[in-house]
């Protein structure tokens, strides 16, 4: 009780300044400017790897739009009101989940969509925003770090989705999800020595995995990883051919539209999962530092954000949101260039494609949401 | 909320940002870690990705020359080249080649024998070259291909250049035909020449000057993208085009003789004396070439193959026929100059020869005997007598010197693929081939043309063409001197008195102009110029080895005498000899030469006429 005696004023706080016009809209202005940025230049990527398909980057670039859009929906939201909704947001996607297992259509073979009339989505998307913030809304009512049984409930709740979107199957989004919410939990503090067991435990569960949970084709993704070379025209084709483009780029690159791995056909997926490899060629080293540059920037805000945040709930989610992102651009870069096993992660606001387009852009709504809505007293 | 009672807020912010600043450690660890992989693949790996880079995209293509034409004497075309669509694939881009040759199979008509064939080949060909499955592509296959081409890769139409012989059947002896390199071609031949076609020529003119007609490949350097699709031509070297070949044949001759010659079985050759030029080069029954360009099916083939009437058999340079009376003006020819008789030497003709101390009787073909004969005689009424005695009076080995002199026993030398050397016996030849002495009684046959004695139908007429020259000797040619061509060398003369070739073709003019001929009936009325000939009639030695036992009546049919004719015309100023040889019948031969003579000197007699130099047949009278 005594805590809540103790108020004190936000020490950014400025009394006597009226509220600014971003503050009262929300809106980060910094995050807001590094993101369209990004985004416009993503495009120009875009387009040399569609082919200069210009309907391709028009798509895409409403797409931001409405990412953008969605961005400032959320971040109204004040964060307490998100902690509210987690629990319900959460119960509503593990129940698309099911649904889709139960009936939803295969794409490629793996059962992820479901469609409305007008439009179709992925359950999934959702999970990757609601799971950090249901385990987050668990545990900043918890006593930090985490005793054991708020541990085992966390890890159950992380692990019914992720269970889910795994028989989808769809390995590489469950792992995601499983990281954004572990990342709560190595955040609140986790205690070391449940970490050192955990490390101690995944490789008999690694055994477990190779053997009882993963698909074949997943497990061809893992060999063709180990040794690309082994099947040369097949399933080494793409990790060959992205490293060849990458590696062509050469200091400067060959020049925007200039790449010939990419606009031959020789590199797969280069406007999607690939996409990175198209920079590479085109611009070079160069190019890669520039990017990972402009990503240190972002992440850099959000490390900023989650460091100011004015309490724990908003603290977790934007530090897992954070990070998630970073684990994006991490195992994205990491396969394309052959240090990862292929998974099929998107490069984060740069690849083409609609859904984790919106899904990041929220993320990053609820980053303003917890940075500009902040209670006169701190707590 | 009651455990906010007793949450440490400032402790856990500490304890929360302590492990927000882990993460960010290790965020730039693992960022470092991507930096290097970058590094180490666009710095340290450079050289070597961008090559394979630059391999993935550059591909070196050779480009097939054009074969060189093949015309005839007054420009018209005997062999071309012409477009065609075929379907190819290039082995490196395709996923599944039995699965792709499986749906190919569903879109175009694939016989088992293409898609073997092609299987064989595939392997064997450059990397990313593309290899023909079916060539000669029908619109609507065309059309099937492309509109699944999509799901094909590796699968192409390309428009090729495919041999074409508008003449089809007319001239397939003389020009030949092209078609794929077999195995045996493949290791004999320059491959660098031949990178860019699978075609080679393989009979005739088409294989004599394959050297000249092939021309030189040329290459592409080619940016393609990865299902192979070229997208443009980086670097570019001409491929040099094969030479075009100008023949003597004559189209319009050759017609004429084929036609002559239809139904039968049977060769003409005609040469034009002074150039030793070959007007026509026929051989019947015949076949049409275009069958062999792209790969003669095996039912088709084994139909060519297996007739009875051996249709794909040269019979101009590959028959071996005896050469019977043919041979007996140069027989005659050769007694006069040895000076074995004189040209008033004269027998009794009573019906048969008579070597001295041997009972055996060589008959005449007319058993009574014809009487008082001499050689201008015994030419015009081929006299069987009268050249078993000159021939025993030579004997055999003046008989194969002289005959030699007239390029029997030996190739021509024609430029054409295949040539047998017919046979001219000797003695030293009987004791090597047959292990035996000569006998005099195989002089006495030797006379006629028979016995061991073989000349194809080229060689009577290039000997033929000697007898027209009166003594100068021609090498037959088919094609003219010209680029790659060498010219033809100079005709060497054999000096003999001049009164004993008079001799020899009044002979030969009497077989034709008296109407005691041999040929007077046979050459027909309203003779326009005149001719000098020799009938001959060869009796069949052997007959085909693969009759079957139902094939009795044809067997009889096989069984007939040759028919043979030699001539040349106009006797003043010789403008054709010619050979002409119908199988298993002996009464054609003549009205075959009379139609390729016709075929030949009338245009240019009408010619002549309108100029007012010549007029008809001026002997004709005489008779």
């Amino acid at each position: 009780m005594s805590q809540d005696f103790i108020r004190q004023l936000d020490p950014s706080h400025n009394l006597r300044s009226a509220p600014s016009l971003s503050s009262r809209l929300h809106l980060d202005p910094l995050l807001i400017s590094m993101l369209l940025a990004f985004c416009t230049a993503g495009l120009f990527i875009l387009y040399s790897a569609s082919s200069q398909n210009m309907d391709m980057v028009i798509r895409q670039a409403i797409y931001m739009l409405v990412g953008f859009v969605g961005m400032c929906i959320i971040a109204q939201i004040p964060p307490r009101y998100l902690m509210m909704l987690a629990p319900f947001a959460y119960l509503g996607g593990v129940a698309l989940l099911v649904t889709v297992l139960v009936m939803g259509y295969g794409a490629k073979g793996a059962q992820r969509w479901i469609s409305l009339p007008g439009f179709r989505f992925q359950p999934s998307e959702i999970i990757k925003l609601v799971m950090p913030l249901t385990v987050a809304a668990w545990l900043c009512r918890r006593p930090l770090p985490p005793k054991f049984q708020d541990v085992v409930i966390a890890l159950i709740l992380i692990g019914i989705p992720t269970a889910l979107i795994a028989r989808q199957p769809d390995l590489g989004t469950s792992l995601l999800i499983a990281a954004s919410g572990l990342f709560v939990l190595l955040l609140a503090g986790l205690k070391w020595r449940i970490i050192g067991s955990a490390v101690l435990l995944a490789l008999p569960a690694m055994w477990g995995m190779w053997h009882f949970v993963m698909r074949e084709y997943q497990k061809q993704r893992v060999l063709t990883f180990l040794n690309p070379e082994s099947d040369p025209w097949g399933s080494g084709w793409n990790i060959i051919q992205s490293k060849i483009a990458i590696g062509s780029g050469g200091l400067y690159g060959k020049g925007w539209l200039l790449g010939t791995q990419s606009h031959l056909d020789f590199l797969p997926e280069s406007h999607t999962d690939f996409i990175i490899a198209v920079l590479a060629e085109e611009f070079g080293l160069t190019g890669v530092l520039v990017l990972l540059a402009a990503y240190a920037l972002i992440l850099g805000r959000g490390i900023f954000i989650t460091l100011h945040a004015q309490n724990m709930f908003s603290r977790l989610v934007s530090g897992s949101v954070t990070l998630t992102f970073f684990v994006y651009i991490f195992v994205n870069i990491g396969m394309v260039s052959g240090l990862l096993p292929v998974v099929g992660v998107p490069l984060p606001l740069v690849s083409r494609g609609g859904t984790s387009l919106v899904t990041l852009m929220a993320g990053f709504g609820i980053l303003m949401s917890a940075h500009t809505h902040r209670n006169l007293l701190g707590r | 909320m009651a455990a906010d009672t007793i949450k440490d807020h400032p402790r856990e912010r500490r304890l929360v940002n302590f492990r927000v600043w882990l993460a960010v450690v290790v965020m730039i660890l693992m960022t470092t870690g991507l930096v290097i992989r970058a590094f180490n693949l666009q710095v340290m790996q450079y050289d070597e990705l961008a090559t394979q880079s630059e391999e993935n995209r550059i591909h070196l293509r050779t480009v097939p020359p054009v074969r060189g034409l093949i015309y005839d004497a007054k420009g018209r075309l005997l062999a071309e080249n012409r477009p065609s669509y075929t379907l190819t694939i290039i082995r490196e881009r395709v996923e599944d080649m039995d699965w792709t040759l499986d749906e190919l199979g569903k879109l175009v008509t694939l016989d088992q024998e293409d898609v073997d064939e092609f299987k064989e080949r595939v392997y064997q060909s450059r990397p990313f070259n593309s290899v023909p499955l079916k060539y000669r592509l029908s619109e609507r296959e065309i059309a099937r291909v492309s509109v699944n081409q999509h799901r094909l890769p590796g699968v192409n139409v390309e428009a090729q250049l495919i041999r074409y012989y508008p003449q089809k059947n007319t001239m397939a002896h003389a020009v030949g035909y092209v078609g794929r390199i077999n195995d045996r071609e493949l290791k004999k031949l320059d491959t660098s020449l031949y990178s860019g076609t699978n075609i080679i020529g393989k009979t005739g003119v088409e294989r004599y000057y394959e050297d000249i007609l092939l021309g030189k490949p040329g290459y592409q350097e080619v940016e393609s993208n990865a299902r192979g699709r070229v997208l443009r031509v980086l670097k570019r070297v001409d491929p040099i085009p094969g030479k075009d070949l100008h023949l003597y044949l004559d189209l319009d001759l050759q017609k004429a003789a084929m036609n002559a010659l239809k139904g039968k079985r049977g060769a003409v050759v005609a040469l034009d004396p002074k150039t030793g030029g070959v007007l026509t080069l026929a051989s019947t029954p015949s076949y049409d070439t275009n069958s062999f360009v792209t790969g003669i099916g095996y039912k088709e083939y084994s139909n060519l193959r297996d007739n009875i009437n051996r249709p794909l058999y040269n019979r101009a340079t590959l028959g071996e026929y005896p050469p019977a009376s043919t041979i007996k003006p140069f027989v005659g020819l050769a007694a006069l100059d040895s000076d074995t008789v004189e040209s008033d030497y004269r027998i009794f003709d009573k019906g048969y020869f008579q070597l001295p101390g041997e009972e055996r009787r060589y008959r005449n073909w007319k058993r009574k005997g014809d009487g008082w004969t001499n050689l201008v005689r015994a030419i015009a009424r081929s006299n069987d007598t009268y050249f078993y005695d000159i021939a025993v009076k030579m004997g055999i080995d003046t008989i194969h010197e002289y005959m030699t002199m007239f390029g029997l026993g030996q190739r021509t030398g024609l430029d054409i693929a295949s040539e047998r050397p017919g046979l001219m016996p000797s003695r030293a030849w009987k004791r090597q081939a047959r292990g035996a002495p000569w006998y005099p009684g195989e002089t006495v046959i030797s006379g006629i043309g028979q016995g061991y004695m073989l000349a194809t139908p080229l060689q009577l007429a290039t000997a033929t063409a000697v007898l027209a020259n009166r003594g100068t000797v021609v090498k037959p040619r088919l094609a003219k001197p010209g680029p790659g061509v060498a010219p033809v060398p100079p005709f060497a003369h054999v000096e003999k008195d001049e009164k004993d070739w008079e001799t020899v073709i009044k002979g030969m003019r009497e077989v034709v102009e008296n109407p005691r001929g041999t040929a007077a009936y046979r050459i027909g009325k309203n003779l326009k110029y005149t001719v000098a000939g020799k009938t001959g009639t060869a009796q069949v030695v052997g007959i085909p080895q693969d009759i079957k036992e139902e094939e009795a009546q044809v067997l009889e049919e096989f069984q007939k005498d040759h028919g043979l004719f030699i001539a040349f015309a106009p006797v003043e100023d010789p403008k054709i000899a010619l050979a002409v040889i119908v199988e298993n019948d002996s009464k054609a031969a003549v009205g075959v030469a009379r139609k390729v003579m016709d075929a030949w000197l009338l245009p240019q007699l009408n010619d002549l006429t309108k100029t007012s130099l010549l007029s008809g047949n001026k002997k004709e009278g005489e008779l």
